[in-house]
């Protein structure tokens, strides 16, 4: 038994974690360099800022057998070119796998399926997006004026979450920032949803299931919370969720 | 043009069939002409309750597969003109529905009804998405109680994301909160929701409450829809409201305990 010091003295310099993150999938569908370009070109004229240095992974699924002919070194400069970061494959063959380690980018773990189940939501989100958004959004910040209802997720990239409806239970909120909800909060919300731990999430009513800054997590129970229906804001502090009572 | 109007709660048992079969009697008696669509393939259930199962020959998966025509698949209602019905198929699944050929029959009913009433099955699967994709209005059936409101809020994102009209981005579908199998000395008792609780949670217009009724399954049982039932509590909560659905105010009835006088508490009902 050696005693508690001599550990502290060689201390690891760092700590190695798993985190979850939620990441832009590429499903490719064909191979056509000049087509792939076109597309990406007109998706991000469509939303200037939205892929800024947004990580990528090209999903090879949906391609047939020929993703040999895939020239992954040309789709990753063209991704560059158009501010995405490629960070790995998925699901390809293992002509594409070598290409991948060639590249320096990381090799993901297949998700036969898991891709297409996520799809939905995600068009889901999207619909949300275009009915709810009509305000000029700098950065990536996002509003809706819609409730977000129960198995619906609605994702802040890059910037704030500014929600004028209710937050159901089983719905959930993430922001890469700040989330505001002008009304109860009653599902999950996660702030700083890629690591900031400035990042605030602030509600009228706090009846949340969840909450969560930068991986910071806590579950909340009607009984366990003296915060409970109440204004509250919810920051970070020594590494420590801390709720508080909005200042009137 | 005519309206398509989905009947659905995501959560099974809470009364969507029962509302279907009294909503669209209710409005072809006020001389609409209208179609009440059994989406529920596999697990027939409306034609039992408007009680034509025995006239029942081709099917709305005949009709999709160009097996029979649309007027040979719809059943003239016994009680009510300008009602009709297009039963499911009973030996069929889900998967025989397809966008396509559902988009097709709906386009030619509406060619000569004025509603279509879509009896959704319960679940958010293929039956379901079926008949909530295409409607104008929806009726969102709920009981007062937390799983059901919880599944009817999941179906209120999915009517706001992946309807039609949210995909051609028109006019949001038009909700409406039915809330049945209400009864208020449990809700005093503190056992159940309140329309309040439920209201607050879903957030959209109430347009009937439906209460707690032994009428409900002796109609269900003789297959005559509740709503032709007037003397009792449940038919007359569905007269009331199809008439607001229509445009009429009236106001909600069965919302509290009803005091029984000295005779009744004497003799009972």
């Amino acid at each position: 038994m050696s005693p508690p010091n001599d550990r502290s003295a060689d201390a690891a310099p760092f700590d190695l974690k798993g985190s979850l993150f939620t990441l832009t999938v590429l499903h490719l569908r064909r191979t056509d360099p000049a087509a792939i370009e076109r597309h990406l070109a007109e998706k991000v004229a469509q939303a200037p800022g939205f892929f800024v240095n947004v990580p990528v992974v090209v999903d090879c699924e949906g391609l047939a057998d020929a993703d040999a002919a895939l020239d992954l070194a040309g789709l990753i400069a063209c991704l560059r070119r158009h501010g995405l970061v490629p960070v790995g494959v998925r699901n390809g063959s293992e002509a594409l796998v070598a290409a991948a380690q060639a590249a320096g980018i990381g090799v993901l773990p297949e998700g036969r399926g898991s891709g297409r189940r996520a799809e939905p939501e995600r068009a889901a989100a999207a619909a949300e997006s275009e009915r709810g958004s009509g305000a000029p959004s700098s950065r990536g910040n996002r509003l809706s004026t819609h409730p977000v209802r129960s198995g619906q997720q609605l994702y802040a990239p890059d910037g704030d979450l500014v929600l004028l409806g209710t937050v159901s239970p089983g719905a959930e909120v993430l922001a890469d920032g700040n989330i505001h909800i002008y009304g109860p909060l009653r599902g999950r919300a996660l702030a700083g949803a890629k690591g900031n731990a400035e990042a605030r999430i602030f509600c009228l009513s706090l009846e949340a299931e969840l909450v969560s800054i930068a991986g910071r997590y806590r579950v909340l129970e009607q009984t366990s919370s003296e915060f409970w229906g109440k204004p509250v804001q919810i920051h970070l502090a020594d590494d420590h969720l801390i709720i508080e009572l909005l200042a009137r | 043009m005519a309206k398509i109007i989905v009947v659905t709660s995501g959560k099974g048992g809470v009364g969507k069939t029962t509302t279907s079969a009294s909503f669209a009697t209710g409005l072809a008696l006020r001389g609409h002409k209208t179609v009440v669509i059994d989406f529920d393939v596999g697990l027939r259930n409306l034609d039992l309750i408007m009680g034509c199962e025995r006239r029942v020959v081709y099917d709305f998966v005949n009709v999709i597969n160009n097996e029979a025509t649309i007027n040979q698949a719809l059943i003239k209602d016994k009680h009510c003109e300008n009602l009709y019905v297009l039963p499911a198929s009973q030996t069929r699944d889900k998967d025989a529905l397809h966008k396509e050929g559902v988009a097709r029959v709906l386009d030619e009913l509406r060619q000569s009804f004025d509603f279509i009433v879509c009896d959704s099955p319960a679940g958010i699967e293929r039956g379901a998405m079926m008949a909530m994709y295409f409607a104008d209005e929806a009726l969102v059936v709920t009981n007062p109680e937390v799983s059901s409101v919880r599944d009817s809020d999941r179906i209120l994102g999915i009517l706001a994301s992946k309807s039609r009209r949210a995909e051609q981005a028109e006019e949001p579908v038009k909700e409406h909160l039915v809330l049945s199998r209400y009864a208020p000395e449990r809700v005093e008792r503190g056992d159940m929701l309140s329309v309040d609780d439920v209201m607050e949670i879903l957030a959209i217009p109430l347009l009937g409450v439906i209460p707690e009724s032994p009428s409900v399954l002796q109609s269900s049982n003789s297959g005559v829809p509740v709503i032709l039932d007037e003397a009792s509590d449940a038919g007359g909560a569905y007269g009331d409201l199809v008439a607001r659905f229509l445009g009429e105010q009236r106001p909600h009835r069965f919302l509290s305990v009803e005091k029984k006088g000295f005779f009744k508490r004497l003799f009972g009902n």
